[in-house]
């Protein structure tokens, strides 16, 4: 009995498994080509899939990233060593007018402080900080992303914003325990709202895997000056508003944006929560001002 | 009995070598390097070394285990998943039909392979992505990524041939 149907077995099992053989690699062209379409339909599965993968190599991607950031340094350190005389004289001007603009921020802060408690303003909730390390930039041709090293046991959050110096470079998009991907702005799906600085018009500012995104949907007419500041206009409640994102860069008719920060040669990032959405971004732009 | 054992670890863990190299590869080229512009163009290591294996040795590099790195690849660099795993399969497939002249020729022959190799695949991987996507995404930074990897190819086929001289011959 036993015999007869492991008989039949081979019988309809050799064919199919000499049909599997043949066409191997159609198979696995069609088994990947099948993936795309279960991450297209179920993008939560496939995030923790990344998170969990993400999570396993960020220790070698960790100790990786610490000799690339030696190298970095001393190609860096050599290139300051030419410049040195020439940026110190910079930073001597830049030091003396950023001493009367502090005298300004005081002078403000000393009205600002008077004005709010004239009018019993509720201030935002603070918004906190972590602060992570680049570990990896997956780079290639598609993708704008980051790999930093912190997660969930660290408090990182979907959708917080990451920001380095005074600048928003993006956004969490993957949260794993320790290790989280950040979608830089200029992906080519990144989206954020902002608002231009001095005509104070709402645009969309559209990644498209360039070093500089667009500003997309601007109305026809508005003049859009050089060098203009751009910022989080909050809506969408995605991103709090007034975080500095990059300035205005008028190029053959297209308006593209030059990031506050270099992305290329990010180190740190700070992923800030900043408690309810729509929070009092200003602050948390200068993080000196947090104390 | 105990050499044995010893003799059988060692076999499967020279066994592993290509594997394990091009999971190495693939993190390598994750390591952020500071260099602008350089992230976006960074050369596909790792379909170099797909390439390498498919062409020495096969057998230790089977196609499921190709279909793996790819889905790996993806899973970190934050491709759709799929994609990589695609591109990889089928330039294992192209290159095993094509191995015995790979195999037989030049490093120069081997060089030009390559460059077939990666010109198809960014063509296939930005068709794909650009389906995936629902938009015409540019092609510019795919091409000049396939033009790095096909002029610093002899790098990485170099310290590949010494692993292979290495441990597996």
């Amino acid at each position: 009995m036993k015999g007869r149907n492991s008989g039949s077995v081979v019988r309809i099992a050799a064919p199919v498994w000499a049909l599997v053989q043949r066409f191997y690699f159609l198979l696995l062209i069609f088994v990947a080509i099948a993936l795309m379409m279960v991450g297209r339909m179920d993008p939560v599965l496939v995030d923790q899939a990344r998170a969990r993968v993400t999570d396993a190599v960020a220790p070698i991607l960790d100790a990786f990233s610490r000799p690339a950031a030696t190298v970095a340094n001393v190609i860096e350190y050599g290139r300051q060593l030419v410049e040195l005389h020439a940026e110190n004289q910079r930073l001597r001007e830049e030091n003396a007018r950023l001493q009367q603009w502090q005298q300004v921020a005081l002078r403000l802060e000393a009205e600002n402080g008077s004005l709010r408690s004239l009018l019993a303003y509720k201030p935002d909730p603070a918004s906190s900080f972590i602060t992570a390390r680049v570990i990896a930039d997956p780079g290639g041709a598609f993708v704008r992303t980051l790999v930093v090293t912190a997660g969930r046991r660290d408090g990182v959050k979907r959708g917080q914003a990451a920001m380095a110096g005074q600048g928003l470079v993006g956004r969490v998009v993957q949260v794993g325990e320790w290790s989280s991907r950040i979608l830089l702005i200029t992906d080519l799906n990144a989206r954020i709202p902002v608002v231009l600085e001095t005509s104070r018009q709402r645009a969309m500012l559209s990644g498209d895997n360039s070093d500089r995104p667009r500003l997309m949907y601007l109305p026809r007419g508005v003049e859009v000056t050089a060098g203009e500041r751009i910022f989080t206009s909050g809506h969408g409640g995605l991103f709090p508003p007034g975080l500095p994102v990059g300035m205005a860069q008028v190029d053959q008719g297209q308006v593209r944006v030059v990031p506050m920060v270099d992305l290329a040669r990010l180190e740190h990032v700070q992923l800030v929560d900043f408690g309810i959405p729509g929070g009092l971004a200003a602050e948390a732009a200068q993080p000196g001002a947090m104390k | 009995m105990a050499v044995g054992i010893w003799q059988k670890l060692d076999h499967t863990g020279r066994n592993l070598l290509p594997f394990a190299v091009t999971v190495l590869l693939m993190l390598v080229a994750m390591a952020p390097t500071h260099v602008p512009g350089l992230g976006m163009v960074a050369p596909p290591l790792t379909l170099i070394s797909v390439f390498y294996w498919a062409i020495h040795r096969p057998d230790l590099l089977r196609p499921s285990v190709v279909f793996v790195l790819g889905v790996l690849q993806d899973l970190l660099t934050g491709l759709p998943v799929g994609l990589s795993a695609l591109v990889f399969v089928i330039a294992y497939w192209v290159v095993l039909t094509q191995r015995r002249f790979f195999l037989g020729n030049s490093f120069l022959l081997m060089w030009s392979g390559f460059a077939m190799i990666a010109a198809a695949a960014a063509v296939i991987q930005w068709a794909v992505y650009s389906l995936s996507q629902v938009t015409l995404v540019g092609f510019k930074p795919a091409g000049f990524q396939a033009l790095l990897a096909i002029a610093i190819f002899p790098l990485p086929a170099w310290v590949l041939m010494r692993l292979h001289r290495a441990f597996l011959s």
